[in-house]
């Protein structure tokens, strides 16, 4: 049974991390606390929803969900984020809360706000390996998170945008004298958060094959804690504290039950903000994030 | 006055009270994401104080102020180490801790909700409102008020002319909390009964809002946004369906055009006539 | 022979590997005009900063009146009497520049009198603030948002700030920086009148002239250590000093 909950905490995890993930990269880019974040990986899984019932394949439900955020998230950049850049960072932030507002009335309005199911055929078979058996498509949420997570780690540490992305981290207006263009990137580092909430909402509409408007906030806003410990500009980080968490998470489920999952979560992020503020694989040091 | 118009004015009155709170830690430059949970905590309390402990609501509500400030006081601590992005991260996860909380304590119903509270008038609530509305516009005239902007300004250079900012920061924390345990009592006691859901983080986006928009310099503001939210979708029913992406909307316009919401001392200086400037 | 007022005992401060204070000792008497000066980085500021206790030192020790304020929190040494300015002006963006003149008043013990509005229950600190005002001359941008001042006058309003903390000594980083001949002419004379007054001076400045018809004594820094100190026309005329200005031009 153990091993069960362990295998689902993985998978929970797994989408964690995505979003984690997403957060991290506009808070180590920019500094600011991107709240739409949470409302995109919603929209994103409705996306993939509408994409997988009309009968085309999972991969084209995955990009669906990642394009549609990315853009939208393009939206905020620009509207939201841009004109407030020199303001202080709680005004940006709170500029996001007000997309995410939307974003979320926008859902309601056009799919309801009952969840909506994915259809039976769709769920797949279960492979058993002795005592533990893993859902065919939790195995395709944790190959897909391992994809995109192995594309991100690639993309900042090997490619010229991703050098870029790590000149704004550390420095904005250095990096803007060396020739990097802030809005450019800052544009990218949107669009690449959104692409990324936008594919963990589809792959959590497939882990519990349903999908509401109120994922973001039950789930979303917990992928903040996840980032806090595991570090909030660390791509490990959150490829240790999303499992990390997920698995925190089911078992307390399994053996405290559901109401006290929130406390365990929430709580574990503010000691983590106390005593180690830099996560737990941020290193030494100080508390805000450092690099990429 | 119609029941029904009556609940509107007594949820503005809440919301008010709400928003103060929010509005009285913003002033240090602290952003409270989470101060429902201090609404719940005083919700819960008066609760049960006026329904098993049979005290009368004025001291109930008195009572669960003064502890909540406590609790505030308690959780302002620990909140100085932390600052701007990730102070807001931690009075968000603290919300949704309290809030997680009511949900498993049985002897205030847990997830079922708690109620047998008697019902106030909507008199009462404002009264409550007037009263602390009245204290913080004593305070803003204030020194102490002063060294809250300070603290908000620049608190290194606050600290540097000898103002204790810790104690500030930690005050207002306090005052805070009391503010919003009051908004949870009447709230409890006006709507008589209250559950968890009540207390989520919606809740505390709600307080945040309503002093962005209505004005976040100025104590009145914060009535200014309860108004603007409890009553202006009551007056454009068609958009009923997309009010919070309204409300959404017109917070991202705010902090685009007008950062410092709809009142502020200016437009309240041209509206009221001819104050004195000492 | 009476005691210093500021006393520093072989004070260092260090950044990592780098000593930006070394082995440091120095004092202000009371009543005396005292400047710092030295080439750029020699560490005067850094100098500052461990005095108002906004760093911390790493060995060494800082007296106020005789009082241990080594590892005091920065409030506390202020309130005990050591009040500064900031090289770049550190005004309150929201404040007027009355408000700047109520806030930094002390009186901190007595919380009633501070958390009701000041115009009826503080008529001490009113009065305190309208005397430091006419003091400055700012009468005419009272009620003006420190924002919109120009530069000298934030300068001056930097200072009279400090001076409503009630401070025995001020510690002025730069206070004449960025301002032409005219505007820094009109800072002396309040200087003077402060010193008069019984206030102890401790300057940071680079412009020379200033210094010179200012100060009763003056340290000279350099890369963290003392190289010189004495009258204004001894250093005037020490080589050593001469050398440490001349070779960073080099």
């Amino acid at each position: 049974m153990l091993l069960q909950q362990l295998v689902n905490g993985v998978t929970l995890g797994a989408v964690y991390t995505l979003l984690a993930l997403s957060f991290s990269i506009v808070m180590g880019i920019l500094g600011i606390l991107n709240l739409a974040i949470a409302e995109l990986f919603m929209i994103g899984g409705y996306l993939g929803f509408a994409v997988i019932t009309a009968n085309l394949p999972l991969p084209v439900a995955v990009a669906a969900g990642m394009a549609g955020a990315a853009a939208i998230s393009a939206i905020i950049e620009k509207i939201g984020y841009e004109p407030l850049r020199d303001a202080p960072l709680v005004t940006p932030m709170l500029s996001t809360l007000g997309f995410s507002i939307i974003l979320q009335n926008i859902a309601t309005n056009v799919w309801g706000s009952d969840p909506l199911q994915l259809p039976d055929e769709f769920l797949g078979g279960r492979i058993t390996f002795g005592s533990v058996s893993i859902g065919e498509l939790q195995l395709i949420v944790i190959g897909v998170t391992t994809a995109l997570v192995a594309m991100m780690a690639y993309i900042v540490q090997r490619t010229s945008m991703g050098r870029a992305l790590r000149a704004v981290a550390e420095n904005r207006d250095v990096a803007r004298l060396l020739g990097v263009s802030g809005s450019r990137i800052t544009l990218t580092a949107f669009m690449m958060s959104g692409a990324l909430a936008g594919a963990a909402g589809v792959l959590i509409a497939i882990h519990y094959a349903a999908i509401t408007p109120y994922v973001g906030v039950e789930i979303g806003l917990k992928a903040i804690a996840v980032m806090v410990i595991g570090g909030t500009s660390r791509i490990w980080g959150a490829l240790l504290a999303g499992p990390l968490i997920g698995i925190a998470e089911v078992l307390t489920v399994a053996y405290g039950g559901s109401q006290i999952r929130d406390f365990v979560v929430y709580g574990f992020m503010i000691v983590i903000l106390l005593f180690r503020p830099q996560g737990l694989l941020g290193g030494r040091g100080t508390d805000q994030g450092q690099r990429v | 006055m119609s029941t029904y118009t009556a609940s509107l004015l007594a949820d503005v009155g809440i919301l008010t009270l709400g928003a103060l709170s929010v509005y009285i830690i913003l002033a240090t430059g602290q952003l409270s994401l989470g101060n429902a949970g201090f609404m719940a905590i005083g919700a819960y309390l008066t609760s049960y104080l006026t329904v098993i402990a049979g005290v009368p609501l004025t001291s109930a509500l008195l009572i669960a102020a003064i502890l909540s400030g406590m609790i505030g006081v308690v959780i302002g601590f620990p909140a100085l180490r932390l600052k701007g992005i990730f102070l807001a991260m931690a009075t968000l996860g603290f919300g949704e801790m309290v809030r997680s909380l009511f949900l498993n304590l049985d002897i205030t119903g847990g997830a079922g909700g708690f109620h047998g509270m008697a019902h106030v008038s909507v008199t009462y609530v404002w009264i409550w409102v007037g009263l602390i509305l009245l204290l913080v516009w004593l305070m803003e005239s204030s020194r102490v008020w002063l060294e809250m902007r300070a603290v908000a300004d620049d608190e290194t250079a606050a600290n540097l002319i000898g103002l204790n900012t810790t104690m500030t920061k930690i005050g207002a924390f306090g005052m805070s909390a009391a503010v919003a345990a009051v908004s949870g009592g009447l709230f409890a006691h006006h709507h008589v009964y209250i559950e968890p859901g009540n207390f989520g983080f919606e809740r505390s986006i709600d307080f945040v809002l309503a002093v962005i928009l209505g004005g976040s310099t100025i104590g009145a503001g914060s009535l200014v946004g309860a108004a603007l939210l409890v009553l202006l979708p009551e007056q454009l029913r068609a958009l009923d369906d997309w009010r919070p992406a309204a409300f959404g909307a017109l917070l991202i316009l705010v902090l685009l055009i007008r950062r410092q919401g709809i009142l502020d001392r200016t437009l309240l200086r041209r509206i009221i006539p001819h104050k004195q400037t000492a | 022979m009476s005691k210093p007022l500021l006393q520093l005992s072989d004070v260092t401060k260090s950044f990592g590997g780098i000593k930006a204070l070394s082995g440091l000792s120095c004092e202000v008497r009371q009543g005396q005009i005292v400047g710092v000066i030295g080439p750029n980085g020699a560490g005067k500021t850094t100098l500052f900063n461990v005095i108002t206790g906004a760093y911390r030192a790493n060995s060494g020790h800082v007296y106020l009146d005789q009082q241990p304020i080594t590892h005091w929190r920065p409030y506390r040494i202020a309130r005990a009497g050591a009040v500064r300015t900031f090289q770049n002006i550190r005004l309150f963006s929201s404040m007027t520049v009355w408000e700047h003149l109520l806030v930094a008043q002390p009186g901190q013990g007595s919380l009633w009198r501070r958390a009701l509005p000041t115009n009826w229950a503080d008529g001490a600190a009113i009065a305190r603030a309208e005397e430091i005002l006419e003091f400055f001359g700012l009468e005419d941008v009272r009620h003006q948002s420190a924002r919109s001042l120009s530069y000298g006058t934030q300068r001056k309003l930097e200072m009279a700030r400090a001076i409503t903390a009630s401070p025995r000594m001020l510690l002025l980083d730069e206070p004449v920086a960025g301002m032409n001949h005219g505007e820094a002419e009109d800072i002396r004379p309040l200087m003077l009148r402060l010193r008069d007054g019984g206030l102890t001076i401790l300057l940071i400045e680079h412009d020379m002239s200033f210094v010179m018809n200012l100060c009763d004594y003056l340290y000279v820094l350099d890369f963290g250590v003392l190289i010189a100190k004495g009258l204004p026309g001894e250093i005037q005329a020490d080589p050593i000093v001469m050398d440490a200005y001349l070779g960073k031009e080099a």
